[in-house]
């Protein structure tokens, strides 16, 4: 029964929603297991990050065994296997940037927001990550926040980026 | 100069659709290939043109899609084509461009790549932070299958052909062809052993094309206008028109689509304007993080594959990476270095053990614990990492490329840094 | 041959194989870490490096790796070359970059690979100075121990575990010099064949628990030559021992049967031989029905008085040596001798033995099973009773995609090529079973039917195959696969216990072959000598059913390491136990059988004696004593030359030894003639010299009884076999029967077995593989008999399908510590359906009622159960009172309490939920 419990709910952890947009990637690739990356990006798109239970109820639906989702989970840098904050800041570390000072931005981030790489605010607004060159080194430094990228980094720029949360939270 | 792959971008671009992109011969070279052109025709079009890859390795494209079995000497079953929209090479930034701004072009391009090497299934790999080139290619491939480029029997044609965007989970070997590849199906990316080179076995052991976004663009005009018209455009032995960029502290930094065998001098000082007010240059890295560094003694030599490789770097992506007087050469391939080290998929041994220690090393002489045998060390990894053949893809020689160019440009200020280490530690681990 | 010239040198290749394997076969010492002669290459370690020159012209070459690189006539290749010397130095120097260097407290520590190519390389000081990587380690169950900080990432344990033995819990995890190899949580590893990873990692990550808690080096275990008794496969074992005890169990290369790899129940069943319940001393039944130990020269006193002028009946065993079985049918006479099979197998076993004996297919060994290009099993699950086999069948089925590849030009070993371009294309596999099995998860057709129906099946696909009009969809989809398949395998077995499924098997076998097809049949067996006790067996042989009935008429049973209470129902035993029939009861271990005896003897187990096993193909294989058996313990074969020699009437009285049993045997019928070419006897001399069982560096023989005395005692003397408890002697180019153990200057790892072989993964150097006793004489299995079915069941009434169970159903392995840990509760395995039917779920309890039994089980539902049918685990306790094709009723058990799951994660998350995003 224990299994049967187990069951019946890791079917609800997955929304109707998401279970459908997983069946439409199915339908092009040869066997379940392929549309791997692609569940797990979907799931995560709403939740932000990808639970055990996600984990193991995606792994279900792709008839695949949670270790070998797990193994593929952890291989990519934009699946997160652990919670993250409302938007995740990608600051990229790479070459240009770096030449460009990315340094000291990313102190003047991490000052404003009080976090450093792999932390969340407080708030739980922002999760600060490094990531590979953006490809945007032509107006460097940059990093993305959530889906915006913000280019030519200077004090100023990440002042107003961040000025909501500051207000907000009266630092 | 005639601009060719950016001619609907303007200086300050707004990404075009459909109806934009017709107006100016969009889709012409398609019409043009499915009513009179076999794909055997498109495929010596391509040869002839002398296009060769822009992904990085320059590889001639008809070659590799000759490799492709057609007809007979092809096992029933589909034939991919995947264009790689990766863009993760450290100092890269053109692919964006070419898709944020005119997807239709790419799209085209794939269309009739597809077509001539009889795929009926396209994928875009792309890097997921691109969000806004995927949410533009895929209203744009929309649009196709509307007005019937995308689908079945395309235009009337015998031809059918489905096309899906597939954003990356991250990592930067996924734009390794095979290790993308593996990402499309779904699995850890770790690169494949060539051969069999993907042509013959690659998605879902399938003849499968991988295709750089900037190679891809090219083809529309080169069938719609033809292989001399493409081979005219360059100004060296390259075919065709290349973007070029420039990031690093320069004036204007930036992507500019130029001939092919434009000189170095004129992509940095023309278009990017020079050095910043007080930097001198010191060295720049032609084309990507994973090329070797030129110097200032390099700025004549003509933007053209052998030429920049006769002179010991890559024209790899052809975006060009300066660095100055002010800035220290040890501390930038440590960047790189770090950065190498962190995407290294980990399936062998030099590339997953071999660049942390070099990362090791670099770090101790950039943070002034530097010894003198580190330089031996670095060397002796050098040769052990960068050689092609010693590890299992080509992300590990890469990585070697800026570190052995720099000891040999830039030796001494590895040992001043080391002079700088008055304490000169010890090995403690010796022995161990 | 082509040739390859290496350093200047020309050798000998073989056409298709690679630069790594030629090297191996010409005797150089290339190190390797990922290739494995069974797995393939590719290319992850880069140790196995050499420089190859494009031309003659050539002088620098360019580094290639051994293993990824196919040899062609006249290529020029360097190993010595500077540039390839210092590569592979490099590489042990960056795989010892994260590497704990705790070799004095690793158990691998002596065998371990990665020592051994370390110093192969010449590697010494690491120039590496900043921190090392660490890992947490993961409890993964009973058997296998986890330390990750060892690991150097060669992906040998996800190959062998995901793509070899097709295991689902289990795989590298992370990436770049993170990368983790275990389980997505803590808990115990489900595959079969977790243990292999012992042997598969080449260094100290995954470690044998049991022995762990009990640890000797190698070179301090005395081993000797085995064969595994927990079934009827036969694979071939090396103990270890040292202090008396038996430490662990490894895989002796064999290439016909079990090759690299053997299932968990043969590396770590066996721990049984350590058990505190084993039988020291002769024990003889008091009035009061207790036992007290006695000097067996009074047991045997008293044992005369049984034996003389009695009517004395033995029963044998399936799980005793074919010597021992057979002295005691010698001695007692064939219309005294009981086979001590059950009344459910006996028949089953004889009918085994005819379709070998007629049958038109090939029966293949192991080795061969791997080559079939389509499959089908019927009525046999492979998996739980001859995992070896499922091993093999799961190596078959890939036979599509190597001949895809072939035609693509990949060469086989290009493992990960291969399986790119197969993907999952699999050669056929259809399973017709009345339960799920582990090997439903790569099978092109499952069929659930019961077990007549089964049989049913198969006659009519013979028929089909034979060209009769046959209509039923199932049969005729089945008769194109077969007939489209050049070497059809047909797998059944005894483990339905029904006589028509081998029938029918026998029939499809023939079949084929009248198809000309290169048929192969292959019968699984229970037990590791079934095969042997059966083919003793003639018209004259009881049953076990006629020996009850007889009891008022016998005087005294000898039993042979049999416990009764297996293979007897209930009232049987009732009325053994009532009887006043002498009961002497030889076996190693105390059972309900021994408790029903007069007079207890101690028998030797496996590793304390010899004698020859029958496996599934009639091929009988030597095993040796491994150690002395301590106090009073003898070969059963031993104790029965005793008792006969008190017996007035005496045939063994001529018997000095063992080698005198094996000559007697040979000698008694025909179809024993070459059983003295199973081993070389007790006289061989390995250039004047025993077999050492000890190993050169063996070492503290005086320190080991030294809390006793420091006077080291003579070592034991083997007057029975060719083996010594020595170290004096070479251990190099001995028969394959009679290595104990493999070593080679330079390779203290089991990798040495290369030295030993006559090519890389080809047959041993001296090759005994065994002795084939079962000839064919292929004239076809003839018409069936014709047999009665059982009509429509009432409802609810279910026939009983006997499920057998990797751990647990074994019988001597279930007294083993950890196998009776992963043996679970007893449990009625039922469908979906049934189970809504019945209103119970997964856990529940569910009354059995019928016949003699009425017990409550455990129920576990199942994927797939043939309608009608339910399935009971075979060899508990709790089950022992169930029969094979018994019809049953059941009924929700409300007072069932569920038990707690048990051996779950014990130390908390994994280390994969880290996750690779946040790394910095
Ligand atoms: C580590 C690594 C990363 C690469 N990343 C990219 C990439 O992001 N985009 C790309 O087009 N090619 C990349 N390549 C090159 C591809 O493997 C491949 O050569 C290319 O996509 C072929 O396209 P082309 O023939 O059109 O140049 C990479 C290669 C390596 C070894
Ligand atoms: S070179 Fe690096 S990235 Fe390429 S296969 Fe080896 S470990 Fe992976
Ligand atoms: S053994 Fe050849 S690369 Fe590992």
């Amino acid at each position: 029964m224990m299994e049967a419990l187990i069951q019946t709910d890791l079917a609800s952890v997955l929304t109707n929603e998401e279970t459908a947009a997983i069946d439409a990637e199915l339908e092009h690739v040869p066997y379940k297991s392929g549309a791997a990356i692609d569940a797990l990006k979907i799931v995560q798109s709403k939740r932000g990050w990808i639970s055990d239970e996600c984990l193991t109820a995606i792994s279900k639906h792709l008839e695949m065994s949670v270790d070998e989702l797990e193994g593929i989970a952890t291989f990519y840098n934009l699946i997160y296997r652990k919670p993250v904050g409302e938007k995740v800041i990608l600051f990229c570390d790479s070459v240009s940037c770096w030449i460009c000072g990315c340094e000291d931005a990313k102190e003047k981030v991490s000052k404003v927001l009080n976090i450093g790489y792999g932390e969340t605010t407080a708030d739980n607004k922002y999760t600060l990550l490094p990531v590979p060159c953006l490809g945007a080194c032509d107006r460097a430094p940059v990093m993305m926040v959530g889906d915006e990228l913000i280019t030519n980094l200077d004090d100023a720029k990440i002042e107003a980026t961040f000025s909501q949360s500051l207000l907000s939270e009266d630092y | 100069m005639e601009r060719v792959l950016t001619r609907n971008i303007a200086d300050d671009p707004i990404p075009i659709n459909l109806a934009t992109y017709e107006a100016n011969e969009g889709y012409e070279g398609l019409k043009k290939a499915l009513t009179d052109l076999s794909p055997e025709d498109c495929e010596s079009i391509v040869k002839d043109s002398k296009l060769r890859g822009r992904g990085g390795a320059g590889f001639p494209t008809g070659m590799k899609w000759s490799f492709v079995p057609k007809g007979d000497a092809c096992t029933p079953g589909h034939k991919y084509l995947v264009c790689n929209a990766d863009e993760m090479e450290p100092g890269t930034f053109k692919d964006r461009l070419l898709m944020e701004f005119d997807p239709h072009q790419l799209i085209e391009g794939m269309i009739l790549s597809a077509y001539t090497l009889g795929a009926d299934i396209a994928y875009i790999f792309i890097r997921g932070e691109y969000v806004v080139s995927i949410e533009r290619l895929r209203e744009a491939i929309a649009e196709c299958y509307e007005k019937n480029y995308l689908g079945k029997n395309i235009l009337g044609s015998e031809f059918s052909l489905e096309m899906y965007v597939h954003p990356s989970a991250g990592r930067y070997i996924c734009g390794e062809e095979t290790a993308l590849i593996n990402a499309l199906e779904g699995k850890r990316a770790n690169p494949r052993a060539k051969p069999p080179f993907p042509q013959v076995s690659g998605l879902w052991g399938r003849p499968t094309i991988v295709n750089n976004v900037e190679t891809l663009c090219n083809i529309p005009h080169i069938i719609h206008r033809g292989a001399d018209w493409f081979r005219t455009l360059g100004r060296g032995e390259d075919s065709g028109t290349k973007l070029f960029g420039v990031s690093g502290k320069v004036k204007n930094p930036g992507c500019w689509e130029l001939p092919m065998g434009t000189p170095v001098r004129e992509i940095i000082e023309d278009c990017a304007g020079g050095m910043l007010p007080g930097l001198k240059l010191k060295g720049f890295l032609p084309g990507g993080g994973s090329t070797d560094f030129l110097t200032s003694d390099h700025l004549d030599l003509a933007m053209d594959y052998n030429v920049i490789g006769a002179a010991g770097s890559r024209m790899g992506t052809g975006t060009m990476i300066i660095l100055d007087d002010q800035t220290c050469p040890v501390g930038m391939v440590l960047n790189l270095i770090r950065f190498f080290a962190q995407e290294s998929c980990g399936f062998c041994t030099p590339c997953r053990d071999g660049l942390p220690w070099t990362r090791q090393v670099l770090e101790d002489i950039y943070n002034g614990r530097g010894r003198k045998e580190d330089l031996e060390t670095l060397a002796y990894q050098v040769k052990y990492i960068g050689g092609i053949g010693n590890t299992h893809c080509a992300l590990a020689p890469g990585a070697m490329e800026p570190l052995q160019s720099a000891l040999k440009y830039f030796y001494s200020d590895f040992e001043k840094l080391i002079e700088r280490n008055s304490g000169q530690q010890q090995n403690v681990a010796r022995g161990q | 041959m082509p040739k390859v010239l290496v350093d200047g040198q020309p050798i000998e290749v073989n056409e298709g194989e690679n630069l790594l394997e030629a090297c191996l076969n010409a005797g150089l010492d290339l190190p390797y870490f990922c290739w494995h002669p069974a797995m393939g290459s590719v290319g992850s370690c880069r140790q196995c490096a050499v420089v190859q020159y494009q031309s003659d012209e050539d002088t620098n070459g360019r580094i290639v790796m051994g293993c990824m690189t196919e040899v062609k006539e006249g290529a020029r290749f360097s190993l010595e070359t500077e540039n390839a010397v210092q590569f592979r130095e490099a590489i042990i120097e960056s795989l010892m970059l994260n590497h704990p260097h705790d070799c004095p407290v690793c158990s691998e520590g002596g065998e371990c690979h990665l020592q051994d190519m370390t110093v192969m390389v010449g590697h010494r000081d690491r120039r590496y100075t900043g921190k090392k990587n660490t890992h947490r380690n993961q409890y993964l169950g009973p058997l296998i121990n986890h330390e990750m900080n060892r690991c150097i990432t060669c992906y040998r344990c996800e190959r062998f575990y995901k793509d070899y033995a097709g295991g689902k819990d289990f795989g590298a995890q992370a990436s770049r010099d993170r990368v983790f190899f275990g389980r997505q949580t803590d808990g115990v590893l489900e595959s079969e064949f977790s243990g292999n990873l012992v042997e598969v990692c080449p260094t100290g990550v995954f470690t044998d628990k049991p022995f762990l808690a009990h640890y000797s080096r190698k070179w301090d275990l005395q081993s000797a030559p085995s064969i595994c008794t927990g079934c009827g496969v036969g694979c071939n074992t090396a103990p270890g021992e040292r202090y008396g005890r038996l430490k662990r169990i490894h895989n002796r290369y064999n290439y016909d049967i079990n090759g690299y790899f053997i299932c968990d129940r043969g590396r770590f069943g066996a721990g049984y031989v350590n058990n505190k319940e084993r039988i020291d001393y002769a024990g003889l039944r008091e009035v009061d029905g207790s036992y007290s130990a006695i000097r067996h020269e009074n047991a045997l006193a008293t044992a005369g008085q049984w034996l003389n002028d009695k009517r004395v009946v033995g029963i044998g065993s399936p799980r005793a040596s074919l010597e021992s079985n057979f002295l005691l049918k010698h001695w007692l006479g064939p219309a005294n001798f009981s086979s001590g099979l059950s009344d459910a197998e006996g028949p089953g076993m004889k009918q085994l033995i005819k379709v070998l004996s007629t049958t038109k297919a090939n029966v293949p060994s192991v080795r061969q099973m791997q080559s079939a290009d389509a499959i089908l099993i019927l009525g046999e699950d492979v998996a739980n009773t001859a995992p070896r086999i499922s091993l093999a069948l799961r190596q078959a089925v890939r036979n599509k995609s190597f001949s895809m590849a072939e035609e693509a030009g990949i060469p086989e070993w290009q493992d990960a090529a291969v399986r790119n371009l197969g993907q999952d294309e699999l050669s056929p596999l259809i399973i017709v079973t009345s339960s799920e099995s582990r090997l439903d998860n790569i099978a092109s057709h499952i069929y659930s039917l019961s077990p007549d129906a089964i049989a049913d099946f198969g006659f009519s696909l013979a028929a089909r195959l034979d060209g009769s009009d046959i209509e039923d969809e199932m049969v005729c989809g089945v008769a194109d696969i077969l007939s489209q398949a050049s070497r059809p395998l047909v797998v059944s077995g005894i483990g339905s216990f029904s006589p028509d499924i081998l029938s029918s098997a026998a029939k499809v076998a023939d079949s084929l072959s009248n198809l000309n097809k290169k048929a192969m049949l292959s019968l699984c067996v229970s037990e590791s000598n079934s095969m042997g006790v059966a083919m003793l067996s003639d018209e004259h042989t009881l049953s076990l059913a006629s020996v009850m009935e007889q009891l008022d008429d016998i005087d005294t049973l000898v039993i042979l390491e049999n416990d009764l209470s297996r293979r007897l129902d209930r009232s049987a035993l009732q009325k053994l136990s009532e009887s006043k029939v002498n009961i002497i009861a030889l076996d190693v271990i105390e059972n309900s059988t021994l408790n029903r005896a007069s007079m207890v003897l101690p028998a030797a187990s496996f590793a304390e004696s010899e004698g020859s096993l029958v496996n599934f193909e009639g091929r009988a294989q030597r095993y040796f004593p491994v150690f002395e058996p301590a106090r009073d313990r003898l070969p059963s074969w031993h104790w029965l030359i005793k008792l006969a020699s008190l017996d007035n009437d005496n045939k063994l009285s001529a018997l000095a030894c063992f080698d005198d049993v094996v000559s007697l045997l040979a000698d008694s019928d025909k179809k024993w003639e070459e059983i003295v070419k199973v081993a070389p006897g007790q006289t061989f001399r390995d250039r004047g010299q025993k077999i050492p069982r000890q190993t050169h560096r063996y070492s503290g023989r005086t320190a080991m009884n030294a809390s006793v005395s420091v006077h080291e005692p003579p070592q034991p003397k083997d007057n029975e076999t060719a083996l010594a408890y020595s170290m004096e002697g070479l251990n190099r180019d001995q028969p394959s029967t009679l290595s104990p153990y493999v070593w080679s200057p330079g390779w203290n790892s089991n990798h040495s077995v290369q030295k030993f072989q006559s090519k890389v993964d080809g047959q041993h150097k001296n090759q005994t593989p065994g002795i084939i006793l079962i000839s064919s004489n292929q004239n076809g299995f003839g018409e069936s008999v014709s047999y009665e079915r059982t009509g429509a069941l009432e409802a609810n009434n279910w026939t009983l399908i006997p499920i057998a169970c990797i751990h647990g159903s074994e019988e001597l392995s279930s007294y083993t510590k950890e196998i009776a840990e992963l043996s679970g509760n007893a449990f009625i395995a039922i469908s979906e359906d049934a189970a809504n039917a019945l209103g119970v779920l997964d856990g529940d309890g569910l009354q059995v009622i019928g016949g003699s039994a009425e017990i409550s089980l455990e129920v576990r539902v199942v994927d797939r159960m043939a309608e009608g049918c339910v399935g009971y685990s075979v060899g508990y306790e709790e089950t022992l009172s169930l029969a094979p094709g018994q019809t049953v009723r059941l009924a929700k058990d409300a007072s069932w309490i569920r038990s707690k799951p048990h051996l779950i994660a014990t130390d908390g998350a994994s280390e994969a939920s880290l996750g690779e995003s946040l790394y910095v």
